[in-house]
């Protein structure tokens, strides 16, 4: 019965995220054209006769509108185009490409803030007002307010460079020492922003009336914290574990970039400056689809969490 | 008979952003085994605070002081893991709010097992056996088809029921109900108090019941405390405090219960005035303002609670002349 209403759930939340899809789209689509410039122009400009034929091979020529509905007919046949820059790719091809890499990084990252972030903000909470207490909150402040773009060069510099225990960037193909320094610098502000929400959903949690009857029946404190608050106190948390991802997964187009990792991220942003426009594109609904496909998980593991949800 | 708990001066004190209150002073006490006490007052007078603090429940920002010894032995300030082996098992405690104290999180069934795996070592089936026998007790009703639900599912007047099997599971000496119905509707009201009735009967636990109900106490205890702004102003037994009352304020307690037989004018007696803000307790006696029999005495001393028999007492300057 209760599954019976979570696929009518999951399938209803898949409907209303067509609409949404469409919008990102648009927005996308429209927002590349009206940047100036084109994936053909160059140092030097081309012969008049030559350029026309090289936007006509490309569609380029045909009215706007015309092109947009193009590219929805397309993707609907699930063909994301072919890349102008790297002529001999397709898009879904450069995008499977760079996948894993991007995939390794983003799900390190999000595990490191899951398991650093939760476990730092129930410390945090356990010895509320301690000195251990403001030492968390200082650092998670400090991971919030500096920007990843910021974090990356000055662990590069410290890490890298004075130190030099680990690579200042590359792939080393997925080697362990150049994996770390992209996952801490991505996933350094989400860690900082969960063990600030597990901080306070925590404490209140532990100053509730549940905890007090535990604490009345004379369970241990660790059963007390374990097994009686973690549960509500969690709850905030995976409602943030949504746009968690998302913001890992933009993050990770600076810190690819950065850290010249051949992820997903690194093709955006050259497509961005290529005005590779199926590039971008690509890039952009295949990451919109991940986003809103992992939030709809989000949804699914919350109303599990949630005996109130599980209601038959 | 020994006594099964002794309470000597207990002061419990709060740490607030306007400085120190002290929210019990100087309250003693003692139950016999079996015995039923009734602490009555009205909200914030410190009556909670008592037994959370015997409880060591204090909020973080709580201390007390003072002597409690259950069956001899000092417990008040132990560290909470040598209070464990008390707490639920030879005392426990039944709270206010039905519907916050059970954890939404657990099944009923994991939150009745857990204190008797905890303190009695039994297995898990051993455990959920006993737990269906103290549902059985309490009066859930089907409680084999409702253990593996969670507590949403379930009635404020069911979850008492469930809080107070779960109170009751390990056979404990004293049983402490903090306004164990005052959440609830008249008529669960009714069969909660009931219930407490047949337990006490059935067992030699000694129970307290913190309320500021009398009709409560008149129905369910034999001694009464009575408490105004953390200190005991009265005590005695049920018969002395409803027939021979010597506090003004137990007085005015009295006067202000809706009677059934009271068809004068129809208006109910208040005690007019507020209990006085514990941190700028004026000199004297606490029930100064309001005490319709007030003293020149009253507003500089304060009346000590003076010792009338073995569970008799009274602090009022009134039978001493001003």
């Amino acid at each position: 019965m209760a599954a019976r209403i979570m696929i009518a759930f999951a399938a209803r939340r898949c409907l209303s995220a067509l609409p949404t899809l469409l919008i990102v789209i648009t927005l996308a689509f429209f927002m590349m054209r009206l940047a100036p410039g084109g994936p053909f122009d160059q140092e030097r400009a081309l012969p008049p006769e030559i350029e026309r034929n090289v936007l006509a091979a490309y569609n380029l020529d045909q009215p706007l509108w015309r092109q947009y509905l193009d590219y929805l007919a397309d993707l609907t046949r699930g063909d994301f185009g072919p890349s102008f820059k790297y002529r001999d790719f397709t898009v879904a091809e450069l995008i499977a490409n760079g996948f894993p890499a991007s995939l390794q990084i983003g799900g390190l990252a999000m595990l490191c803030a899951i398991v650093f972030g939760v476990g730092l903000g129930t410390v945090a909470a356990l010895h509320q007002n301690s000195p251990l207490d403001y030492t968390v909150m200082t650092f998670a402040m400090t991971g919030i307010a500096v920007p990843n773009f910021v974090m990356a060069p000055l662990l590069t510099l410290l890490f890298g460079v004075y130190l030099s225990l680990l690579p200042v960037a590359g792939w080393g193909d997925g080697a362990w020492a150049n994996k770390l320094l992209p996952v801490i610098a991505l996933a350094l502000p989400q860690v900082a922003y969960i063990a600030r929400l597990t901080r306070g959903s925590m404490i209140e949690v532990l100053n509730s009336n549940y905890i007090r009857t535990a604490r009345a029946k004379g369970l241990r404190e660790g059963l007390v914290v374990t097994r009686h608050a973690v549960k509500g106190a969690l709850l905030p948390v995976v409602s943030y574990l949504g746009p968690a991802t998302a913001a890992v997964a933009t993050g990770s187009v600076v810190i690819e970039t950065i850290f010249d990792i051949p992820g997903t991220g690194r093709y955006f942003v050259e497509g961005a400056l290529n005005r590779d426009y199926p590039l971008v594109m690509g890039v952009v609904v295949f990451y919109a689809a991940m986003i809103i496909a992992l939030n709809l998980a989000v949804d699914l593991l919350y109303g599990l969490m949630d005996p109130k949800l599980r209601r038959p | 008979m020994d006594e099964l708990l002794s309470v000597a001066d207990l002061e419990t004190r709060f740490r607030t952003p306007e400085g120190e209150v002290a929210a019990v002073a100087g309250v003693s006490f003692a139950i016999d085994p079996g015995e039923s006490l009734g602490v009555v007052g009205e909200s914030g007078s410190g009556k909670s605070q008592v037994f959370l603090s015997i409880m060591g429940l204090l909020a973080k920002n709580g201390r007390c002081s003072g002597q409690v010894r259950f069956r001899g032995e000092d417990i008040l300030g132990l560290p909470a893991a040598r209070l464990n082996a008390l707490r639920g098992s030879r005392m426990s405690m039944i709270f206010q709010d039905p519907m916050t104290s059970l954890n939404p999180y657990l099944t009923v069934s994991r939150q009745l097992t857990e204190v008797v795996v905890e303190h009695l070592g039994l297995s898990r089936d051993q455990a959920r056996a006993r737990a269906l026998e103290a549902l059985e007790r309490v009066g859930l009703p089907d409680p084999a088809a409702r253990i593996d639900l969670y507590p949403h599912a379930f009635s404020g007047g069911m979850r008492q029921r469930v809080m107070i099997a779960m109170a009751i599971l390990c056979q404990p000496e004293l049983l402490i109900a903090d306004e164990p119905t005052t959440a609830l509707d008249v008529t669960i009201q009714a069969q909660i108090l009931d219930l407490m009735r047949v337990l006490k009967r059935e067992s030699n636990t000694a129970t307290v019941i913190i309320t500021h109900d009398l009709g409560v106490v008149a129905g369910l205890c034999d001694q009464v405390m009575v408490m105004y702004a953390g200190r005991l102003v009265e005590t005695g037994s049920v018969r002395e405090i409803f027939y021979q009352p010597r506090h003004p304020y137990t007085r005015g307690l009295l006067r202000a219960m809706p009677r059934l037989d009271d068809i004068q004018d129809g208006l109910l007696d208040t005690i007019p005035g507020q209990p006085p803000n514990l941190q700028a307790l004026p000199p004297g006696c606490a029930y100064q303002e309001r005490c319709p029999q007030v003293y020149p005495r009253c507003r500089s001393e304060r009346p000590e609670l003076r010792i009338l028999g073995p569970r008799r007492g009274v602090a009022c300057h009134l039978e001493l002349g001003p």
